[in-house]
């Protein structure tokens, strides 16, 4: 194997593990996230309390690489208010699809999935739970990355 | 030697590496590196590779031949002309079809099955009417359908299958009515490999007056068809799953009915005369044959089946079946991978799932060892539904494959099973 595979134990890790996977009681916000050119599916549960994601968990079937960026997803947005969650998949995005190599500091743990962008079939995989974030806080029902301009320059679409 | 050396018998093969080692070298990509790893190419269900032969004769078409067909009295316009109509009969003998004017070049099987639709559905189906699909079709002979189904008020009657991945004829046999007026049909289902029983359905659907699309994409690469034998109404294939190029695909119809249909597309070519008053539709095949086609693929398509012929199709059959016996075996032993549709019938397609790994997944670390697989739906998410998976891996042969190169997928399965392991 590639020593730049991106199935580094990280990634493995939540994929084995992921963080706040299930569902919420009574969510005030949902969206479904659907990537059509793998069948990856994903719900996306929030509570926002006073313009803070109070609680978040997400479910579905998935490869790796959205399951790990899903689990990431839900860790590095919980607490924050929309804004800073907007922003956030703002600059996720732009790590994968423009990859900028600026200031990824903030970013944290994310930056693991920077090597993403080297796998322009995979873009989607990773960024499809951001969409379904935007989605969910946006109060629409579901996400498609086929809605991506960015990223579907990048990616082959088939079918 | 001749190609046919290198894939007549088993026992000439183990004599002679070389004869294998000659047949690749008709395949100049074979010979290329992804990363550090030679091409193992196992993605041929979705599209074949081209020989070298192929190739040369695009390129000595388009250096000394080209000119627009049916058109000019000049020499080049003349030349093309006739290599195009060669094609044609290239084709035409390739299938078993009686006369040359049954064969239609379309852009491919999608387009062949979108001419019957609009040529034959549009015009002979009606509200209340009855289509028979199997599960096993490929988003393109299910589409198409839909839309007419839609359009008319028609209804769409699906045959099942078993976890196999075989059709239930005798379901089937039982979906017949006096509303039935269209059966499509594949010949090999694209995501699993199967092979389903035609020549009998198609007397079946006979038996009621129905008529019988097959689509052969998955079949002709990969075994002698014989549309009189068959006594199929419609077959379909493309150019680019059988070493020729994309762009190209033949429609055979039974003469009668594609006279009796009305024409798809308008244009030049389809037309004897035009004015604003009233407009006279040519002779099949030109009827359906509007606007230029790419006649440089279809010319190259007439090579590929040279080439392919030159092996023998009996040849390829025998030694894809050799693949598959040996590639189903040693998967078969990989704890944790399962095979999606194992029946006896198959051609050379290994649809597998593995435990805890998306097949998205496996397609990116086999990738990363050289192996080309596709990975998804495979434009068959009926079957995905029926064995409740969202995607699968497929891997899928032809006769320039080895079984070293079956070695390394197992290999590389093993590989992937490690890294997830971790």
């Amino acid at each position: 194997m590639s020593q730049k595979s991106i199935y580094q134990e990280v990634i493995l890790d939540h994929n084995r593990k992921p963080r706040n996977y299930g569902s919420l009681h009574s969510p005030t916000h949902h969206a479904t996230g659907h990537n059509p050119l793998c069948g990856d599916r994903i719900d996306l549960d929030i509570n926002m309390i006073n313009g803070h994601i109070e609680e978040i968990a997400f479910q579905g079937e998935s490869c790796a690489i959205c399951k790990a960026s899903s689990s990431m997803m839900t860790n590095a947005v919980k607490g924050k208010t929309s804004q800073e969650a907007e922003s956030l998949i703002q600059e996720f995005r732009e790590m994968l699809v423009n990859g900028e190599e600026k200031d990824l500091d903030h970013l944290g743990r994310l930056k693991v999935l920077a090597g993403v962008r080297d796998l322009p079939t995979r873009v989607k995989c990773a960024i499809l739970p951001w969409h379904t974030l935007h989605a969910a806080m946006n109060s629409a029902d579901s996400a498609t990355t086929e809605a991506d301009n960015h990223a579907n320059e990048l990616v082959a679409n088939t079918h | 030697m001749k190609m046919a050396d290198a894939l007549l018998t088993p026992a000439a093969r183990q004599t002679t590496a070389l004869g294998m080692e000659q047949l690749r070298a008709d395949f100049p990509i074979l010979d290329i590196k992804v990363g550090d790893n030679p091409l193992v190419y196992l993605d041929n269900a979705a599209s074949s590779q081209m020989p070298q032969a192929v190739i040369d004769r695009l390129v000595r078409y388009q250096k000394t031949q080209h000119a627009n067909i049916h058109r000019a009295v000049h020499h080049l316009s003349d030349l093309a002309t006739q290599e195009y109509e060669s094609a044609r009969r290239k084709l035409q003998r390739f299938i078993g079809a009686h006369e040359d004017r049954e064969v239609i070049f379309t852009s491919g099987t999608t387009d062949s099955i979108n001419l019957v639709m609009h040529g034959y559905g549009r015009k002979f189906i009606e509200s209340g009417d009855e289509i028979i699909l199997t599960a096993l079709e490929h988003h393109s002979n299910i589409v198409p359908w839909q839309m007419l189904a839609e359009e008319k008020g028609a209804h769409i009657r699906v045959v099942p299958i078993n976890d196999a991945g075989e059709l239930l004829v005798d379901e089937y046999e039982k979906l017949f009515n006096p509303r039935t007026r269209f059966v499509g049909l594949s010949h090999v289902s694209n995501a699993l490999g199967s092979i389903n029983p035609v020549k009998r359905m198609i007397a079946t659907a006979h038996q009621h007056g129905v008529p019988v699309l097959i689509d052969g994409a998955q079949a002709a690469p990969h075994m002698k068809i014989d549309v009189q034998d068959l006594d199929c109404d419609f077959y379909a294939f493309s150019a680019h799953k059988m070493c020729g190029p994309t762009g190209v695909g033949i429609l055979y119809g039974k003469a009668r009915l594609l006279e009796s249909m009305q024409p798809f597309k308008g244009g030049g070519d389809m037309i004897t005369s035009v004015s604003f008053e009233k407009t006279t539709y040519n002779e099949i095949p030109y009827k359906f044959e509007a606007g230029t086609p790419p006649i440089a693929a279809v010319i190259g398509f007439g090579a590929a089946i040279d080439y392919l012929e030159q092996i023998g199709l009996d040849a390829i059959a025998a030694y894809e079946h050799e693949l598959l016996v040996y590639a189903s075996e040693r998967i078969r032993q990989i704890p944790g991978v399962k095979i999606v549709g194992d029946c006896p019938d198959k051609v050379a397609v290994i649809s597998f799932v593995m435990d805890g790994i998306h097949p998205h997944d496996v397609g990116t670390l086999l990738n990363q060892d050289g192996i080309a697989v596709r990975t998804g739906h495979h434009c068959a998410q009926p079957i995905m539904q029926r064995f409740r998976v969202a995607a699968t891996s497929r891997a899928s042969f032809s006769f320039y494959n080895t079984k070293k190169e079956i070695d390394a997928l197992v290999e590389g399965i093993r590989s992937v099973q490690k890294v997830f392991a971790q």
